[in-house]
């Protein structure tokens, strides 16, 4: 699904990423874990271009996303992504922050189409045989289609009653939830976590990673940055260790936390499982 | 102070009998014009350089813009308004062969004057909304321009909207410099009528409130659009 080829990253002449590679397969759960520093985030916003890569490439769809030239909005639409401080928009309802994305590539491919049956209506003029156009839909229907599924999965995490209003009235793991069901919303193939539950209350990280385990037995591909040893334990089909910009150690959780083999990562552990 | 009703008086007569209420009301007419169509180019003008100010500079086409809009607000910023309306109207009209009326070019020189200012402003309020909701819409696949114009710039103005009332109030109190190019104001009128009766403390007393009113009158405005463009917020 993902693979990454010996990526580099350097802001100037801090290297962060010294030409990491991994491989990501279709319903892999991979949890990134590392100190704090390491570039385990920055390796994580380098698999969507938040960070342009300097060095490497990410072959994601076929196609080799670290390459400027690629249009990266088309890709990203197929990878979803949440933060560490959820970033709902604040100028749209929770519904309408659900809606925004699925909206906006639907009316663009309609315009697309528009477009296309635009010329076909011109050179169906010289042909023999005429060419059907395209079927169209509305924007009205767009956005009854788009609210519907929005509807859909605020009933998944139970906010239903909260579709109208502003983000700014939810709690840290409502907004969390939405941020996550918003990145569903557009049916992605894989879906970034980048610290989702860092800046949450202690009580909230439960709910968060109650949703986050729902979609890995749904058999969502996931990257995961997280703290959160013992979902790693219990959820993760692979963690990794990054320190200073390389891969130390990449493991099955069993064997990761009981048998560690880099000294790095055994210090590590020590430090964060006590 | 003891001869004010006699002065007060003259006035009246003049303003009522002799048609004075006439000029004030074009003169009136003319302000507001002037400040209104003013703002609104320059919003339009501010939100065109502030976005290619924040627009990232790898390649060398918005540098280009970038250079240019610079030297733009550089210009408007760096020079009083006062010789801007003289160069436009005595300078620039006469080179071009244009003939254009006192009010034409006072509403195209402060709508490019105010779009200088309107710029910075957009820049900042653009600057002052976080990171992160630009960061979430790239993320889900928009571009920098849909992102741009869905969720960074309707929050750019709700924070920067105090600040645009301020120069929108500023800019009724500018345009008083306007009959330097013989555009009829209110200062004119009321210049008119003082002149009339050799009296000018009423005039001027009058002219004085009528922009209060005015302005009082804007913030009030722009105090309820406030209140409803914060309704995304908690405390409203």
């Amino acid at each position: 699904m993902i693979d990454v080829i010996n990526l580099e990253k350097h802001f100037g002449d801090h290297k962060v990423l010294r030409g990491i590679s991994l491989s990501v397969k279709k319903g892999d759960i991979v949890v990134v874990i590392g100190p704090s520093g390491s570039g385990k985030s920055t390796f994580l916003r380098c698999l969507n271009c938040m960070e342009d890569p300097t060095g490497g490439q990410i072959i994601f769809r076929d196609a080799d996303i670290a390459d400027p030239s690629v249009n990266i909005n088309v890709h990203r639409q197929h990878m979803g992504m949440v933060f560490q401080h959820f970033n709902l928009f604040n100028n749209k309802t929770v519904v309408e922050n659900i809606m925004l994305a699925p909206v906006y590539v639907k009316r663009k491919e309609m315009r697309k189409k528009k477009r296309k049956n635009f010329f076909l209506s011109l050179t169906n003029l010289f042909r023999k045989e005429e060419v059907k156009p395209y079927q169209i839909t509305s924007k009205k229907r767009i956005r009854e289609q788009a609210r519907g599924q929005a509807m859909e999965l605020l009933g998944r995490i139970g906010l239903e009653d909260k579709a109208d209003v502003y983000p700014s009235t939810l709690s840290g793991g409502q907004k969390q939830r939405v941020a996550i069901v918003r990145s569903l919303a557009m049916n992605p193939d894989v879906i970034l976590f980048d610290e989702p539950t860092s800046a949450l209350d202690p009580e909230m990280v439960g709910e968060v990673l109650e949703l986050m385990k729902s979609l890995a037995e749904e058999g969502m591909t996931m990257v995961i940055v997280t703290h959160e040893m013992g979902f790693a334990k219990e959820v993760a089909n692979r963690v990794i260790f990054i320190d200073e910009g390389k891969i130390l150690e990449e493991a099955p959780p069993e064997e990761f936390f009981g048998n560690p083999k880099n000294p790095r990562l055994k210090e590590f552990l020590a430090k964060v499982l006590v | 102070m003891d001869n004010f009703g006699r002065k007060w008086d003259q006035f009246v007569e003049i303003f009522i009998h002799q048609n004075g209420y006439q000029k004030v009301v074009e003169g009136l007419q003319n302000t507001v014009v002037i400040a209104v169509l003013g703002l609104v180019i320059g919003i339009l003008i501010g939100i065109l350089i502030a976005a290619v100010r924040v627009v990232p500079k790898y390649k060398v086409f918005p540098r280009i813009l970038n250079a240019i809009c610079s030297v733009y607000v550089g210009f408007f910023r760096g020079t009083p308004i006062v010789v801007q309306l003289l160069v436009f109207y005595y300078v620039m009209l006469p080179i071009l062969g244009l003939h254009k009326t006192g009010v034409q070019v006072s509403i195209f020189v402060f709508g490019l004057n105010s779009g200088a200012y309107i710029s910075e402003i957009m820049r900042g309020g653009i600057l002052s909304v976080d990171g992160g909701q630009m960061e979430a819409g790239r993320a889900m696949g928009l571009s920098f321009t849909a992102t741009m114009l869905k969720i960074v710039i309707p929050q750019a103005i709700k924070n920067i909207l105090p600040t645009l009332g301020n120069e929108f109030i500023a800019l009724i109190k500018e345009t008083s410099v306007v009959s330097f190019v013989g555009a009829a104001d209110l200062y004119v009128a009321f210049n008119y009528i003082g002149s009339n009766s050799y009296e000018f403390m009423v005039p001027y007393l009058v002219m004085a409130v009528i922009y209060i009113v005015i302005v009082m009158a804007i913030s009030l405005g722009i105090k309820l659009m406030e209140r409803s463009l914060r309704k995304s917020d908690r405390r409203n």
